[in-house]
C-alpha cells in the first residue's frame, strides 16, 4: 500500500483531515459564505438572537437583506461573520506557531544531538524553560512584547520548543550511529549537509507528528489569552476574543461564548485525532513509546 | 538513599536557576527604559529615579541579576508601584482562593482518574475504557473557559443549583464555613479537573494495563486472590510511578488552568492577580508570580521523585 493508501485508510486521519479541511474551507471562502464585514457595527442589532433575517447596516451606511445565523454581540456585529472570519486568524495563528516551534526545536535539537560541546548547556536551559509552566511563560512574554499576531505567534511557540527539541535530539542521538551518516562523513560530506540530506528527513515523520499537536494547542492557547484579554486587539475577530466579548452578559447572551466554542472545539479535535493517527500511521515505534 | 535524594535536590538548582534568569530577562524584551517599565503607566519620575538606582542600572546586565536574585533571597520580590505594595503582601492576600482551588481540583482528580483509569485498564475495550479514550481526547481539545462556561450555565443559570460566581473566605472572622466554601468551589474543581483527569486516566490505563501483563498477576490470579486485590495491591501498585510522575507534570497544566479558571469564576486569587499584572503592564508583580508559580512547580515534582523511594524500592541509585 502506498503511504496515501495507508494514511487514509487510517479512521482518525480521515475524520481529522476532513474536519480541518472543511474548516480551511470555510475560512477561506469566508467573503462569500453570506458574510457581511465582521468588525462592521449595526447599532439596530444589539444582542439579537440566532436566526433573525433582517437588513444590516453596513460602515458605509448602506443595508444589506442578511440572515443572523448566530445572532450579533453587544455591538451590533455579526457573530456568524466574526466567526466564519475569526477561523481565518486561529488557523493561522496554529499553523505558524506549529511552524516556528518545529523551526526553532529542530534547529536547536540537532545542535544538541550531534554537537556533543553544546548538549549539556542547550538542554539544560530548557529544562529550566519546561519548568516554567507554558501559558504563564506566553504570558509573561506577551506582557513584554506587545499583542500583534507575530508577538502573540512568538509567544506561543517558544513554550512549545524545549519539548520539541528533546525530540529531535533524542531522534539524531540515534540516527548520527547510523551507517548511513557514518558513510557520509567517511565521504568528507561537510556536517551541515549530513544535518539537512541525511539526518532531517529521517526525523521528518516524528516531527510532524509532533507539529500537529503544538499546532491543536497552539489555537487552545491563542483562544485562552484572547479570552483573558491578553491576546490578539480586541477588534481582530477570532474565536478567543469573540468569547472573550461574549464573557461579560453570559447569564443573558450564552451564545456569544457558546457558538465560537462550536467551532473552535471541533477544530482543536480534528487537529489532534490527525496528530493521534498520523503518529499510529508514521511512526509506530514513538506510538509505542508514548502513553 | 541519601546520594539519591542529594542528586535530586542538586539537579533543581541548576533548573532554578534557568527560571530565575529567563524571568528577569523577559523584563529586558520589553521596549523601552526598564526603570520606566517598572514603575508602569502611573509612576512619577522621581520613583523612576528611585528604580534605576534600586535595580543598578547602570551597572552590567549580569550585575543587576544578582542584585534582583539577591533580593528574592530575602524574601523581596519587588515593588508593585501601580498598587503601591509589595509583591510578597499581594501575593500572601491572593493565596488562600488559589490554594484552595488547586488543592482541591488535585484531589478531585486524582480521586476520579485514578480508579476510572483502572477499571478501564482491568476491562479494556469495555464500554467505560471507550468511553474513557474518547473522553480523553475531548479533554484536550475544549478550553478549560468553554467548560466552564459550560458548568455555570448548566448547573448556575438553568439548574440554579450553585452560585454563579466569586469566592468568598473559610478563614478569619469573615469565615462562610466549610460548607458554603464548598458549595461555591464545586464548579471551578471540576471545571480545572476535566483536563487533568484525561491526562492522568490516559497514563493510568496505560500503566495499569501493561502491568496486568506481568506473571506476578497471573501467579496472584492462580493463588486465587479476588480480583480486588490483584487490581489494588499487585497492579496498581506496581503501576503507581508513571502515574505519580504524571500528576507531577500536569501540575503545569493545573498553573496555567488556576489563571484561566480563577478568570470565568471571578476568583480572586494569583492567577486573577497575574491576567490584572499583565493588564496594567505591572512587571514587578508579573515577574514574581512567575516566578512563584515555576518554583511552586519545580517543587512539586521534586516530591515526585522523591516518592519514587517509597513507591519502587528499587530505586536506589
Amino acid at each position: 500500500m502506498s503511504v496515501a493508501h495507508r494514511l487514509w485508510a487510517n479512521g482518525s486521519i480521515r475524520f481529522g483531515a476532513v474536519v480541518l479541511g472543511f474548516m480551511v474551507l470555510v475560512s477561506l471562502l469566508a467573503p462569500w459564505l453570506g458574510t457581511v464585514d465582521p468588525a462592521a457595527m449595526d447599532f439596530n442589532h444589539i444582542n439579537k438572537p440566532a436566526g433573525l433575517t433582517g437588513d444590516f447596516t453596513l460602515v458605509d451606511g448602506s443595508t444589506v437583506a442578511h440572515i443572523f445565523w448566530l445572532g450579533t454581540d453587544s455591538f451590533g456585529r455579526d457573530l456568524y461573520s466574526r466567526v466564519v472570519y475569526g477561523a481565518q486568524v486561529s488557523l493561522m495563528v496554529g499553523g505558524f506557531t506549529a511552524a516556528l516551534a518545529l523551526a526553532l526545536g529542530g534547529f536547536l535539537g540537532m545542535l544538541a544531538g550531534y554537537f556533543r560541546q553544546v548538549d549539556a548547556v542547550l538542554m539544560r536551559f530548557m529544562d529550566g524553560l519546561m519548568a516554567i509552566p507554558a501559558i504563564l511563560l506566553a504570558i509573561a512574554l506577551v506582557a513584554a512584547l506587545g499583542a500583534q499576531v507575530a508577538t502573540v505567534v512568538v509567544a506561543i511557540a517558544i513554550p512549545e520548543v524545549p519539548r520539541v527539541t528533546r525530540l529531535v535530539r533524542s531522534l539524531v542521538l540515534s540516527l548520527r550511529e547510523e551507517p548511513f551518516v557514518e558513510a557520509a562523513r567517511a565521504l568528507a560530506t561537510p556536517t551541515p549537509v549530513i544535518l539537512w540530506r541525511h539526518i532531517l528527513p529521517n526525523a521528518l515523520a516524528p516531527l510532524i507528528v509532533q507539529g500537529t499537536f503544538v499546532a491543536a494547542s497552539a489555537v487552545l492557547t491563542e483562544a485562552i489569552l484572547s479570552f483573558l484579554g491578553l491576546g490578539l486587539p480586541p477588534d481582530i475577530p477570532t474565536w478567543g476574543n469573540i468569547m472573550a466579548e461574549g464573557r461579560v452578559q453570559f447569564s443573558q447572551y450564552p451564545g456569544n461564548v457558546l457558538y465560537p466554542a462550536l467551532f473552535l472545539v471541533p477544530t482543536v479535535l480534528a487537529v489532534n485525532l490527525l496528530g493521534d493517527g498520523l503518529r499510529d500511521v508514521l511512526d509506530p515505534k514513538f506510538a509505542k513509546r508514548g502513553t | 538513599m541519601l546520594q539519591f535524594v542529594l542528586r535530586r535536590l542538586l539537579a533543581v538548582l541548576p533548573v532554578l536557576l534557568i527560571v530565575s534568569m529567563v524571568v528577569f530577562l523577559i523584563l529586558r524584551l520589553a521596549p523601552g527604559d526598564p526603570a520606566a517599565v517598572i514603575a508602569g503607566n502611573s509612576a512619577t519620575n522621581e520613583e523612576i529615579d528611585l528604580i534605576r538606582q534600586q535595580l543598578g542600572l547602570n551597572g552590567s546586565i549580569l550585575s543587576q541579576y544578582f542584585i534582583w536574585i539577591g533580593r528574592v533571597f530575602q524574601g523581596d520580590l519587588g515593588y508593585s508601584y501601580y498598587l503601591s505594595k509589595p509583591v510578597t503582601e499581594l501575593v500572601a492576600q491572593r493565596v488562600e482562593p488559589t490554594l484552595s482551588l488547586a488543592a482541591g481540583t488535585l484531589v478531585m482528580a486524582i480521586a476520579v482518574a485514578v480508579p476510572l483509569g483502572t477499571i478501564a485498564a482491568w476491562r479494556m475495550g469495555g464500554w467505560l475504557d471507550k468511553i474513557l479514550s474518547g473522553f480523553s481526547v475531548a479533554g484536550f481539545s475544549v478550553p478549560v473557559f468553554v467548560i466552564g462556561y459550560l458548568l455555570i450555565y448548566l448547573f448556575a443559570i438553568r439548574l440554579d443549583w450553585l452560585p454563579v460566581q466569586g469566592y468568598k473566605t473559610l478563614f478569619g472572622p469573615r469565615s462562610v464555613g466549610v460548607w458554603d466554601w464548598m458549595r461555591q468551589l464545586i464548579l471551578p474543581w471540576m471545571t480545572l479537573a476535566m483536563i487533568y483527569v484525561a491526562l492522568i486516566a490516559r497514563v493510568t490505563r496505560a500503566s495499569v494495563s501493561e502491568a496486568l501483563t506481568e506473571d506476578y498477576i497471573r501467579t496472584a490470579r492462580a493463588k486465587g486472590l479476588t480480583e480486588r486485590v490483584v487490581l489494588l495491591r499487585h497492579a496498581l501498585s506496581n503501576a503507581a510511578v508513571p502515574i505519580v510522575t504524571v500528576i507531577g507534570i500536569g501540575v503545569a497544566l493545573l498553573i496555567g488552568g488556576v489563571v484561566v479558571t480563577e478568570t470565568v469564576y471571578a476568583i480572586p486569587g494569583l492567577g486573577m492577580l497575574t491576567v490584572d499584572a499583565v493588564l496594567n503592564r505591572d512587571f514587578p508583580v508579573i515577574q514574581g508570580l512567575v516566578l512563584l508559580f515555576s518554583c511552586a512547580y519545580v517543587f512539586i515534582n521534586l516530591l515526585v521523585d522523591l516518592s519514587y523511594l517509597f513507591l519502587d524500592p528499587r530505586i536506589r541509585y
